[in-house]
């Protein structure tokens, strides 16, 4: 590989400095001030403590992050499982259609993100359209609550996050060769088998792209889940939030925040190992003489 | 052999566009059948029809006596090699090869056996733990060629396999693909536009245009006897004159009235007979008056800066050279004769050190005999 001459990375400077002084520096801060004991005002006092991250263990705390594991992974699953056929659907249409159908996919945008939430109180409210809709179709009593608790999380996270899931399985199944289903077929392949074993793997790093860009935001809901969620269905967004503003303990707020950033280490870590699996793969391929067939 | 596999009266349409239209063939088992047409010519379609991946609306397609017109692609005994390869790109060599065998559920020792073999026959041992996108063009070709007859097709479709290809590579792929046929047996159906690689592979050919078959036969009789002008053009390079038949001197000569090639000559005999009549063997009874089209290749066209000496059956005809392109082994002349150009090459058997070569703006005379040329009846051919 050629030597990057220094003039050209003096172009990184910029960005460099940015993430340096506003990324880099509040991370550490926070993750200082998680070991710092509280002052009567609720800010930081002085000395060292461990004591903020045994409160941790509350039982109260573990529950919470589970929680937020399970909604933003359920969300993930849910958002990769209908895009992926959406992306497939996009990506055969004709160059028209694909464009209109994008629009519509980015439309949502167009609206702030708060007020489509608020819409979904008022659709899932005891009096909404959607309710009323429900109990009409006999899908729901008239005393089922839809709101304040993990559905209504659930699903306005999907409804959130989908768009994020289908541009990148796009973009990816935008490049696959669709002839390779039809050489799949031809060799004996179902329709289901050559969609696993040929399109699945061919937009693996969409696959990827999508996982990361909705796991990862999904871990640090706030919005979501304190405008559709109930008391019993807090995430860590929210706990942080009320440490720092409600109960104004900001050595507390420091230490989930901290946790949160360690908790996103575990998708981005799974998506690094498989990455790397890649690599090493096709790495060693050429020098193995071997004869396995997997 | 009878027919092994049958295409009766297909028909298919997209839209109001008619791709394919009552095409009938009948393949048999273990022959190299060639399908060749320019593009839009609905080889393709023929070909995606073969393979399933089309129905066609009307007609129906046999192999081995079985009807398969709407078994769909994943269950009919019929392999593709297609144009781009349509390699799997995450698979190694080796697991692209076993595809279909694994699709199969075989046992894996049956498909590492199976593989090995093919491997074998297409020499990629050295290759199969690689991935497609590290090995050659020609590789990449031979493990479609390979993943495609694993499966033991009874038809074997090879769709432009050689296109990509540069033409060094081309030919050696040409003699390879003869020698995995000999070793296989199996039924081959190959698709191309270019009619060397259709003549040489070919044991017959069938030259495709708008949706029909124009003519089936041998690479020789397609190249010697064109049914039709499409085919006399598009199977090699030819020179078209338009002519009416009528009666000569001769028992085994028609003669042809022509207006197109400016003064010419016919020999019958030791007698010259300037005007405007060409002969033309008879190898058929056509009608006096009938308006045909007379084939005459350039390879058989003799050039000379003389008048030819008097020979029995020659025709004669001159003009001046307008291009010259020196290709090595035989020059390309374009003579202008009358209104139009007539193409003719000129083999370099043996180097003269004080032959001058005709060149450009001279006048010359060019001679064929009247078996050097064939005459073309189409019942739409233009006057």
């Amino acid at each position: 590989m050629r030597k990057p001459r220094w003039s050209e990375a003096l172009l990184s400077i910029p960005s460099f400095g940015w993430l340096v002084v506003f990324f880099a520096i509040p991370t550490v801060l926070v993750v200082a001030l998680s070991f710092k004991p509280t002052d009567l005002t609720g800010s930081a006092g002085s000395g060292w403590t461990f004591d903020t991250w045994r409160s941790l263990a509350n039982p109260v705390y573990p529950l919470i992050v589970w929680r937020t594991i399970w909604l933003s992974a359920s969300c993930t699953v849910v958002c990769l499982l209908l895009s992926v056929p959406v992306a497939y659907w996009i990506a055969r249409l004709d160059g028209k259609w694909r464009q209109r159908v994008l629009l519509l996919i980015i439309l949502p945008f167009w609206t702030n993100f708060l007020i489509r939430i608020f819409a979904w109180r008022t659709l899932l409210h005891p009096d909404g359209y959607l309710k009323s809709i429900c109990v009409a179709l006999g899908w729901a009593e008239p005393n089922d609550q839809l709101l304040y608790n993990n559905g209504a999380i659930l699903l306005v996270l999907v409804y959130t996050y989908l768009p994020f899931a289908i541009l990148p399985l796009y973009a990816a199944a935008e490049k696959f060769d669709f002839s390779l289903l039809d050489a799949a077929r031809d060799l004996g392949a179902t329709k289901l088998r050559a969609f696993r074993s040929i399109f699945l793997p061919g937009i693996r790093t969409g696959l990827l792209t999508a996982f990361l860009i909705v796991f990862i935001p999904a871990l640090g809901s706030y919005a979501i889940p304190s405008i559709v969620g109930g008391p019993s269905s807090e995430m860590i967004g929210n706990k942080i939030a009320q440490r720092a503003t409600t109960d104004r303990n900001l050595p507390h707020a420091a230490a989930l925040g901290t946790l949160l950033t360690i908790t996103i280490f575990v998708p981005l870590g799974i998506v690094a190992l498989l990455r790397r699996r890649d690599r090493l793969a096709a790495a060693a391929r050429p020098s193995l003489p071997g004869t396995l067939i997997p | 052999m009878g027919a092994f596999i049958e295409l009766q009266n297909i028909t298919k349409t997209f839209g109001s566009a008619m791709v394919v239209s009552n095409v009938s063939l009948e393949l048999k088992q273990g022959e190299v059948f060639s399908l060749l047409g320019p593009s839009g010519s609905g080889k393709t379609t023929l070909l995606r029809l073969l393979a399933g991946f089309l129905t066609p609306d009307g007609g129906r397609i046999l192999i081995d006596g079985q009807d398969v017109t709407a078994v769909p692609p994943n269950l009919r005994p019929v392999n593709t090699v297609f144009q781009n390869y349509a390699l799997f790109p995450h698979l190694t060599v080796r697991e692209n090869i076993g595809f279909g065998l694994s699709v199969a559920q075989r046992a894996p020792s049956e498909i590492v056996t199976e593989v090995d073999h093919m491997l074998d026959l297409t020499q990629l041992h050295d290759h199969a733990t690689k991935k497609p996108s590290q090995i050659s063009g020609g590789q990449r070709q031979r493990v479609a060629i390979a993943r495609a007859l694993i499966n033991k097709p009874q038809l074997l479709l090879l769709d432009e396999p050689l296109a990509a290809l540069d033409l060094k590579l081309r030919q050696r792929m040409l003699i390879e693909l003869n020698k995995i046929h000999e070793e296989v047996g199996t039924t081959f159906l190959y698709v191309t536009h270019d009619q060397g690689e259709a003549m040489s592979l070919g044991d017959r050919v069938a030259v495709m245009n708008h949706g029909r078959f124009e003519q089936i036969g041998t690479p020789n009789e397609v190249y010697e006897h064109p049914q039709s002008r499409f085919v006399a053009e598009f199977v090699g390079d030819t020179n078209l004159i338009a002519a009416t038949v009528i009666p000569v001197d001769d028992a085994g000569n028609h003669g042809l009235r022509t207006d197109q090639v400016g003064a010419v000559e016919y020999d019958l005999g030791q007698q010259r007979h300037p005007g405007d009549v060409l002969l033309t063997q008879k190898t058929r009874d056509i009608p006096t008056g009938a308006t045909a089209t007379l084939s005459v290749r350039p390879e058989r066209i003799a050039i000379r800066r003389d008048p030819p000496p008097i020979a029995h059956e020659q025709n004669t005809i001159h003009g001046i050279v307008e291009d010259v392109v020196y290709l090595g082994s035989r020059t390309h002349y374009r003579v202008r004769v009358n209104d139009r150009l007539i193409e003719v090459w000129k083999q370099h058997r043996r180097f003269l050190p004080d032959y001058a070569p005709i060149s450009w703006n001279e006048k010359v005379w060019l001679s064929w005999f009247s078996n050097d040329g064939y005459l073309i009846v189409e019942p739409t051919s233009p006057a």
